[in-house]
């Protein structure tokens, strides 16, 4: 019963214990991957039934396919990979630790046929003045040296850069230290979104699932603009907040203008500048209008969608409104709107007319002519509320990662030993990467350990 | 002259340098074979002059941001890292012949920017305005290049190798022998992805850096952040299965093919097929 149990315990950590678990997992989770990146992740079934059948939908939506980073499933091959690391490091450190801090002194003959590196001549002089000349020799050519007496030889021992043998678990340590800090974000923050209209502050944010979240203080959006390129594309999206504490602005945090780009954070929590848009309460129009034939300009002010009274008879509203109209007509810039005029002879006629271009509408023929002097529109902007205590902790473990790689693919644990008898000397080295390279230093050191 | 016409060089430079190296491969001549790397190094010379004056041109515009945002850019730069890598790989290794394996992956960079894309030089849309576009951006691409000389070494290894089964003991003939050794090719697939995976890591992180500060979230699993994830799980597979027995050689190299038809399927694929925050190619 016992030997049984302890065999399965054997099975088990063997199994943890395996680099081809690992390449497995490796390997599953780039395959699996690719299934979030083609279904979209998130969006509202209906969406869904617009490409995919109802059983399909169930049977994906089984699988977690619609949220499937946070599938349990592939949680669980997240997890494996962490057991996997994890026993996998258990296994090798000590014996890597050994290496390191417990190095073989002493070069004997079944030690020297199994390094690839060896060298060996006639020396003249005693064993212990070779000794000393060729410690010197290593501690200014290459490391200081170890000596070891053993029956009547000296053994000397010299190495360089043994710590770089540990990259390799400063990497792994790295993922399990990125792995907490995305748990910490995941329990202790969130993301979320506000939406605050000009001149108007909020306390509230909220999560994509429409939960709210106290933010313990407020945002007042002062002003929100977009600029435009010549090209009509947008340059920029800038919005001015204030943080208030108590409905009084915090000094430091008065007038704060904030672009894609370049957030605003206030105790642990950042908004970032995502969209924007009309406020809905309708934008108030200013237009002149004159007779073709002469006459003051008379001033009108139209609320979106409203009717105006026109001076002779008639009415006219304003059907839509832009603050750039290059994105639709490109030949023109400027803001502009597209009103609708009731003449009193009951024609109706609708036209665009342009802020930029005054006096453009007089080409129409018509009799008033129209001109447009802009609008006060109220705008809300967007921003994305996020706050992630563990992101340093994330951070930390991508600057050991990036480390830990540079040690294990960069450096080489270089070893020498160097053997001395009466009349002879015999030379052995190693290293942990780059053989070839290591050959070169090797030959090198030979070269002039013999001319010495 | 303007960047346009030095890029048409360097295109035809890349050309050139190809044939010469197919013709490097059928006489097995030394000296054709240090002018294809010279015909290599030219169209660099050029290519690289012309990414400058690209980014001068853009300040004259009144536009002054780094080539290397939207397409036609992105594919220029790739070439132009391709040829890079190659270059410190053949100053390090002395294996002039691969260039006839990857001279080919510049050259058709090259020609699909100047033929099918168009080069226009546009202001930066507002997610682009940070000067983590450049770090990200560098460090991506020059891995994407690593992987893609890793992936024409590879090649090499499973052509050379099919050849050497099917000759059996004999002395390898023909093309074939100029490629170095089977040991060797697999040993330089191991190196070229030594220098391709830190560089990979470190454009995921300068990305993720960026999001964070850009949008709050290091990581969104959006496609194509999911992508370069699924590259970098099939370089790390590659690395694992390097040092388990029995995964050397053959299958090593038709992993690193995998990882770079994942890296292309991820810089472009993902623009052309998926949608989601990387807005590049539309
Ligand atoms: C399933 C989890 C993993 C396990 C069990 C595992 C295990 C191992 C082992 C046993 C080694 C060899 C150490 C030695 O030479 O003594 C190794 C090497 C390495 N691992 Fe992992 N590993 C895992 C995941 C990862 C991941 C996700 C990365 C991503 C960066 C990684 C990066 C490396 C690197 C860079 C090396 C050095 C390879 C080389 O020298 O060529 N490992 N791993």
């Amino acid at each position: 019963m016992t030997t049984t149990k302890r065999g399965f315990a054997h099975t088990l950590w063997d199994f943890f214990c395996s680099l081809k678990l690992s390449i497995s997992l490796l390997i599953g989770l780039a395959t699996t991957s690719i299934i979030g990146t083609v279904i979209p992740q998130g969006s509202p079934p209906p969406e869904y039934l617009q490409t995919i059948s109802q059983n399909k939908l169930q049977l994906y939506d089984k699988l977690g396919f619609f949220d499937m980073y946070h599938s349990w499933w592939f949680i669980l091959l997240l997890y494996l990979l962490t057991v996997n690391l994890v026993a996998c490091s258990i296994k090798r450190l000590p014996r890597v630790w050994k290496i390191i801090a417990e190095p073989t002194l002493v070069m004997d003959d079944g030690f020297e046929k199994s390094l690839s590196l060896t060298h060996e001549y006639k020396m003249p002089g005693d064993a212990a003045t070779l000794r000393d000349k060729i410690a010197a020799f290593l501690k200014q050519e290459f490391a200081e040296p170890v000596t070891t007496e053993s029956g009547g030889e000296y053994h000397l021992f010299a190495q360089k850069n043994p710590y770089c043998r540990l990259g390799v678990y400063v990497v792994h340590l790295s993922i399990i230290i990125i792995f907490i800090g995305a748990l910490i974000g995941s329990f202790f923050g969130y993301k979320g979104f506000v939406n605050i209209v000009e001149g108007t502050s909020v306390s509230t944010a909220y999560t994509r699932t429409e939960k709210p979240i106290d933010l313990g203080f407020a945002v007042r959006c002062e002003k929100f603009s977009v600029s435009f390129y010549d090209t009509g594309a947008p340059k920029e999206f800038k919005s001015i907040l204030t943080v208030l504490e108590n409905g009084k602005p915090v000094p430091g945090y008065e007038k704060i203008p904030v672009i894609v780009n370049d957030p605003l954070s206030y105790k642990g929590i950042t908004f970032y500048q995502s969209s924007y848009g009309p406020a809905g309460d309708g934008a108030v129009h200013h237009l002149s209008v004159r007779a073709k034939n002469g006459g003051a300009p008379v001033k009108l002010i139209a609320r979106q969608g409203e009717s105006v009274n026109l001076p002779g008879g008639g009415t006219m509203h304003v059907l839509e409104s832009t603050q750039e109209v290059k994105s639709f007509i490109p030949e023109f810039s400027g803001p502009a709107a597209k009103i609708e005029v009731h003449a009193p002879n009951g024609q109706t006629q609708s036209f665009i007319v342009f802020r930029n271009y005054p006096d453009l509408d007089a080409q129409r023929g018509g009799d008033l002519i129209f001109n447009y002097d802009g609008a006060d529109e109220k705008y809300y902007t967007g921003l994305q509320v996020a706050k992630d205590p563990g992101v340093w902790v994330v951070w930390l473990g991508c600057t050991l990662m990036v480390v830990g790689i540079m040690m294990a693919f960069f450096m080489s644990h270089k070893r020498l030993w160097i053997r001395v008898a009466a009349g002879r000397v015999t030379l052995g080295g190693t290293a942990s990467k780059n053989p070839a390279g290591f050959q070169l230093v090797f030959d090198d050191l030979a070269d002039k350990l013999k001319k010495m | 002259m303007s960047s346009s016409m030095l890029f048409n060089v360097t295109t035809l430079s890349y050309m050139v340098s190809m044939l010469i190296f197919f013709a490097f491969l059928a006489t097995k001549n030394k000296n054709i074979g240090l002018a294809g790397s010279l015909a290599a190094l030219f169209g660099f010379v050029v290519q690289t002059a012309a990414i400058l004056l690209r980014w001068k041109e853009s300040y004259d515009l009144g536009h002054g941001h780094a080539p290397l945002s939207n397409l036609y850019e992105s594919v220029v730069f790739f070439s132009w890292t391709i040829i890079l890598i190659y270059g410190l790989i053949e100053l390090k290794y002395k294996y002039r012949v691969i260039g006839a394996f990857v001279v080919p992956f510049a050259l058709l960079g090259m020609a699909w920017a100047q033929l099918g894309l168009n080069s226009g030089i546009e202001p930066l849309v507002p997610a682009l305005q940070s000067n983590w576009l450049l770090y990200h951006v560098i460090t991506c691409f020059l891995g994407y290049a690593a992987f893609a000389v890793a992936c024409g070494i590879s090649i090499m290894y499973l052509v050379k190798e099919k050849q050497e089964q099917s000759s059996g003991d004999a002395p390898a003939g023909g093309v074939f022998a100029m490629f170095p050794s089977v040991r060797i090719l697999d040993d330089l697939n191991y190196r070229a992805i030594m220098i391709g995976f830190p560089l990979l890591t470190l454009g995921i992180v300068t990305g993720a850096a960026w999001a964070n500060y850009a949008w709050g979230t290091y990581w969104s699993w959006d496609p194509k952040e999911t992508w370069s994830l699924i590259v970098w799980f099939v370089y790390a597979a590659f690395l694992h299965a390097r040092i388990t027995r029995g995964w050397v050689g053959r299958r090593a190299a038709i992993l690193s093919i995998i990882g770079f038809a994942a890296t292309i399927f991820c810089y472009l694929g993902v623009n052309l097929f998926l949608s989601g925050l990387h807005s590049y190619g539309k």
